[in-house]
């Protein structure tokens, strides 16, 4: 008979620390999901409890007031409208444009590469650092001042890596038999990018855009560099008109909060309506995620 | 289908028994091929390849695995420059002008000269969209006559009264064997005058493939046909020539008849009776 090295006795007794262990590690990666969303329902419920009461058809179209009890955020509302009226044609127009040209033209070599590596990282530049150049280019030296046209391009710089790195790997996924059917029956590449794999790509595309848009809507840190007030201000008509928006709505009531105690719940009102917001944005992401979902 | 499929055969064997009797009409040139090598880097793929290409005949091209053959046949269309880093040497001319001469437009090459892949791949649009992508991408927009390109390139691919009813379905929706015939009427509403095949039966069953050779026979009567494949058996059933192709070269290039049953190359015989590949 062969030799065994399975000692049976030997196994058995290591099997009940053995099974033991694998519920422990269980337990503790449940642990660590269970934390993230209790954090997020004491927030939520937080969030709720004090602002939801504030919520009603007054405060969603008054003017800003001193007075916390006639004090509303329709400005804030248009502001942040027209912030994204900015944002969506300059990050789509300039996003997948550069996207494309990265994909589909440009030779693959060291300089393309280098300028994929430093789009991935000015995604990771702290918000604030584009706040900055926000401010000294379109405030400052082109002159705008601190109006919707100069906060818009700000976020429209912030969010830009990431729609186009999000437009990138849409492209890439879409599949090289499709593009080469189309340059075989004589197609140009404008024609087949257009015709054939843009649409192909458009869901991802889209997906990555309206997620992009969402960090957009919640940015601050760029805002304040900018000087973006919350005063009493007439409600923004234009992109040359001075604006204020739903995040600096937020920041700037809580602050007030030590002055009038009440503010702290006109900010917690007005994070549900982002939140809300946000959460729209989302929804139509993945909507449009597992509506164009297509396999190939 | 299958009825007018057979029906087209048999009218296809008299037909082709008549031309048996008739004195052989000499074939126009379509591609002549001189001396073109071909590097991937440093990789020499095509190594001095001499080979003419005539009208209505199907010229086959076999060979093991990385010898070169699909390589050629993408070199036809010069689709082989999606892939940057190659270059090529020498000429292939066709109908008279070198292709490999920068100054030969590739939509104007690709127009003329379609191609099936070795995977169907349809377009993930309408059956009706897929066929006429070719002729909306050359400027016709007149419903009316795309209408008519849509139904004489499925008629011609033998898949009319199959999908005749669907054709606003998806193309995804169809058989492997269906989607790969669908390619074929794709190809064939460019009108063009060289049909390019890939190795388009080895993804399908054995019905499917025999659908396709079908075809092939019939597509031969109007275009040049150059068909890649692994299958010896069906190089010797549907073409008219035989290319084989071994490490970047052709060793042997004849009528399939002397390459199958007379090959003057050693290796030849050894490769087509399964000795290696």
């Amino acid at each position: 008979m062969a030799t065994k090295y399975m000692d049976a006795e030997l196994v058995g007794k290591r099997m009940s620390s053995r099974v033991r262990k694998n519920a422990g590690w269980k337990g503790l990666f449940f642990a660590s999901t269970l934390f993230g969303l209790i954090v997020l329902a004491v927030l939520l419920v937080r969030i709720f409890t004090q602002g939801i009461e504030y919520i009603n058809i007054d405060f969603l179209k008054n003017h800003l007031s001193t007075d916390a009890s006639r004090a509303g955020i329709m400005g804030a509302i248009l502001g942040t409208a027209w912030l994204m009226v900015v944002v969506i044609p300059v990050t789509m127009v300039i996003g997948v444009g550069t996207a494309i040209y990265l994909e589909l033209y440009a030779k693959k070599g060291k300089l393309q590469s280098f300028i994929a590596t430093n789009i991935s990282n000015l995604a990771g530049v702290p918000s604030i650092v584009y706040g900055l150049l926000g401010l000294t280019l379109f405030v400052r030296a082109l002159e705008f001042g601190n109006v919707i046209l100069a906060g818009g391009l700000t976020l429209a710089l912030l969010v830009l890596p990431i729609v186009i790195v999000a437009a990138q790997e849409a492209l890439r996924a879409v599949p090289g038999s499709l593009s080469e059917a189309s340059y075989g029956m004589g197609a140009t590449k404008w024609q087949t990018v257009r015709r054939i794999i843009l649409p192909a790509a458009l869901p991802g595309i889209l997906t990555g855009a309206i997620l992009a848009l969402s960090r957009a809507i919640g940015e601050t840190a760029p805002l304040t560099v900018l000087g973006i007030p919350a005063l009493l201000i007439p409600f923004p008509e234009g992109i040359f008109d001075t604006f204020t928006a739903l995040p600096m709505q937020i920041y700037y009531w809580t602050i007030d909060a030590s002055l009038v105690a009440e503010y702290a719940n006109l900010a917690a009102a007005t994070i549900i309506v982002l939140l809300v917001l946000l959460f729209l944005l989302n929804s139509i992401a993945i909507l449009i995620r597992n509506k164009f979902q297509q396999r190939y | 289908m299958s009825t007018v499929m057979t029906k087209a055969i048999n009218l296809k064997l008299v037909r082709n028994e008549n031309e048996r009797s008739e004195p052989e009409v000499e074939k126009e040139v379509v591609y002549d091929t001189k001396g073109l090598n071909l590097w991937y880097g440093e990789t020499h793929a095509l190594k001095n390849i001499n080979m003419d290409i005539k009208e209505k005949e199907v010229t086959a091209i076999i060979g093991p695995s990385g010898c070169g053959k699909s390589t050629y046949l993408k070199t036809l269309n010069r689709m082989v420059e999606l892939v940057p880093i190659v270059k090529t040497s020498g000429q292939i001319t066709y109908k008279g002008k070198n292709i490999l001469d920068k100054s030969f437009r590739v939509e104007d090459l690709r127009t003329q000269v379609g191609m099936v892949f070795q995977k169907a791949n349809p377009f993930p649009k309408s059956i009706y969209e897929n066929i006429a992508y070719g002729p909306k991408i050359h400027g016709i927009k007149n419903k009316k006559i795309l209408d008519e390109i849509v139904e004489k390139s499925l008629r011609g691919a033998f898949i009319w009264d199959e999908l005749k009813d669907r054709l606003n379905d998806n193309a995804y929706g169809l058989s492997g064997g269906q989607q790969q015939r669908l390619c074929i009427a794709r190809c064939l509403a460019v009108e063009p005058n060289v049909i390019l095949m890939d190795e388009p039966t080895s993804a399908l069953d054995p019905k499917s493939t025999l659908r396709i050779e079908e075809l092939v026979q019939e597509l031969k009567k109007d275009y040049a046909i150059v068909i890649v494949t692994h299958n010896m058996q069906q190089a010797a059933r549907i073409s008219d020539k035989t290319a084989f192709f071994l490490n970047g070269e052709i060793i042997e290039y004849d009528k399939t008849d002397h390459i199958f049953n007379n090959p003057t190359d050693e290796r030849t015989g050894d490769y087509i009776s399964g000795r290696f590949g």
